[in-house]
């Protein structure tokens, strides 16, 4: 009974879905304008579409006004969107509906259940059929573990289950992109993970999903590409996997032969300060696997070999820099 | 989408007290007239001096002594929650990205409230009818100009005041429905359009601006009252519906123009 309405849902979906775009959501020269200060100052966002994109960035940097002009929220005081192919805001009624989004935390009635609050903004726009609601609430409930909790009020929801529910909210209908705004923010160990596996479910259902996020470590476990944002501008934005090969690795070696070693290593081109039985060096291009082999090659005893890559939280703050106080 | 919306304005418990208020106002007032033995000789078009040989004149008198202060307060409160309310909760942003479409909303929160005018007025006039009617005699209904009319007239007259005094009140809605999408504050919006609401009540009473009065948007509101005149006398009342028509226009298309263009932060 159930995969019956499945496939006619998502069947509408596809063929109600905008042309497929190599960008799931693109900016040109995005700028949004407080006043005199620029919050978004020309971004230039691209997001390929499949790909599971973190949005990183500290307090005040922009992120969220981003997010709020990509959905028609606020109006851009310059530049273009598109998102799914189709330009933002004079085309939001037909790309809307293939969005799934949760911004800045949910948001919903106290006074109602949580399955109520789900049921009426289902019944707030299109491609929310009636005949299939009770049904797909279940579902989405259900992915984010919320079933047991549908009848209580949304008033005595602690914060991680409002936040599971703006996801069922977000997950309610088939989507091609969804937007998520810090979607672990108050979320127990358990619940986080189980976000990161949702995640990574919908990715590999050609889902693109949008994420930010302040937990570096989230979003390095999920996610595919990166763009870091600070000051209203983009400070970088590329694939995880490119993003830190830009910053050094760091090998360290243990040995009793650290003279021996340092020699060999120096003559690869790889400076090394040395202790009493270990050396460590920045890596600058050389292979670890031909450092290595060149090592046992002239008869270094190699005890321990370690290639550290550096976090996403060091590259985060390589980039934003170290203060604490929010910049503005 | 009206659908829903209607069903989550009448279920909300808000809304529901509002209504019983609303409703015992009338039947207090029957209640106090009964035990009181009646008003000794009241002027003017109240109503309140027949109710005791007539109890459908309740239903009037619940009219006029609400009109004034308690049905524009319900009003306020319901129209100015429509757009601040949902900003307030930040479901705002939930239902124009769903996308429910700006204009969309904002003409299915306008039909909310013209339902609500009419549910209110109707609550009012039922209340009063029916206390009236359990605790004093009901009979021929004696007409301003002195005549009686039958007693299924007079009734079918009674209706017809209770649609005009809901018709009287959406120029209050608009005004409040325009207050609702300049803020995310609810109590904001309610209070700002019950202060338009007693600004034009004193300007109303000022003799020297009597220039401007015709333009109050108060001004005819108990013009209702022609309708129970023998020969139904329609200038008054047709005056006050194209005021109405005149507020409705405006500050609907200023709702309009600001909630379409506003940037969404809430």
């Amino acid at each position: 009974m159930s995969t019956a309405i499945d496939t006619t849902t998502t069947a509408t979906a596809r063929t109600t879905s905008p042309a497929s775009s190599p960008w799931a959501i693109r900016t040109r020269g995005l700028t949004k304008r407080f006043g005199t200060t620029a919050v978004v100052d020309g971004l230039d966002l691209e997001v390929p579409t499949g790909s599971v994109f973190g949005f990183l960035g500290p307090n005040g940097s922009g992120k969220t006004t981003t997010i709020r002009m990509l959905l028609g929220l606020i109006s851009a005081s310059d530049g273009e969107i598109e998102v799914l192919g189709k330009p933002i805001p004079s085309a939001s009624a037909s790309v809307l509906p293939a969005v799934g989004a949760l911004v800045e935390g949910p948001a919903c009635y106290p006074w109602l259940t949580g399955r109520q609050n789900l049921e009426r903004i289902d019944a707030a726009g299109p491609l929310g059929e009636r005949r299939t609601r009770s049904h797909r609430i279940d579902i989405a409930l259900e992915r984010v573990g919320l079933t047991g909790a549908a009848s209580k009020k949304f008033g005595a929801y602690s914060l991680g289950m409002r936040q599971r529910l703006g996801l069922a909210n977000a997950l309610l209908r088939p989507r091609q992109l969804l937007i998520l705004d810090e979607p672990t923010n108050g979320m127990d160990p358990q619940g986080t993970r189980e976000i990161r596996n949702l995640v990574r479910e919908l990715a590999a259902d050609g889902t693109t999903v949008f994420l930010s996020s302040h937990l570096l470590a989230e979003i390095e476990q999920v996610c595919t590409h990166v763009a870091v944002m600070n000051l209203g501008q983009l400070l970088a934005q590329s694939s995880l996997a490119v993003l830190q090969a830009s910053t050094t690795s760091r090998l360290r070696i243990d040995t009793e032969d650290v003279g021996l070693a340092a020699k060999v290593l120096a003559e690869c081109g790889l400076e090394t300060s040395t202790t009493q039985q270990s050396l460590v060096g920045d890596l600058h291009g050389q292979t670890p696997h031909e450092l290595c082999r060149r090592l046992v090659d002239a008869g270094v005893r190699v005890s321990g070999f370690i290639v550290e890559r550096p976090s996403l939280e060091d590259t985060f703050v390589a980039l934003t820099g170290e203060g604490f106080d929010v910049a503005r | 989408m009206l659908r829903a919306e209607l069903l989550h304005l009448f279920r909300r418990r808000r809304v529901l007290a509002l209504l019983v208020v609303l409703a015992l106002v009338p039947i207090a007032i029957v209640v106090a007239l009964k035990f009181s033995g009646g008003p000794d000789g009241g002027e003017g078009p109240t109503f309140l001096n027949q109710v005791t040989n007539n109890g459908v004149f309740a239903s009037l008198a619940a009219l006029t002594i609400s009109l004034p202060i308690f049905l524009p307060l319900a009003i306020s409160i319901v129209a100015g929650d429509a757009i601040a309310g949902e900003a307030g909760l930040g479901t705002l942003r939930y239902l124009l990205v769903r996308p429910a479409g700006r204009s969309r909303l904002l003409a299915v929160k306008a039909v909310t409230i013209v339902a609500f005018c009419f549910a209110a007025t109707l609550v009012v006039a039922v209340a009063g009818l029916a206390s009236g009617s359990i605790l004093f005699p009901v009979g021929r209904v004696t007409t301003l100009s002195g005549d009686t009319l039958s007693l299924w007239t007079g009734m079918v007259r009674i209706a017809a005041a209770a649609g005009l005094v809901a018709l009287t009140l959406l120029g209050l809605s608009a005004i409040a429905l325009f207050a609702s999408t300049l803020t995310n504050v609810p109590v904001g919006a309610m209070g700002a359009t019950l202060g338009i609401l007693i600004l034009s009540g004193v300007l109303d009473a000022i003799p020297q601006l009597s220039g401007l009065h015709p333009w109050l948007f108060t001004h005819g509101w108990l013009s209702f009252a022609d309708l129970l005149r023998t020969h139904i006398t329609w200038t008054a009342i047709e005056k006050n519906l194209a005021l109405q028509a005149g507020y409705i226009a405006i500050f609907a298309s200023a709702a309009w123009a600001r909630f379409t263009t506003s940037d969404i932060l809430a």
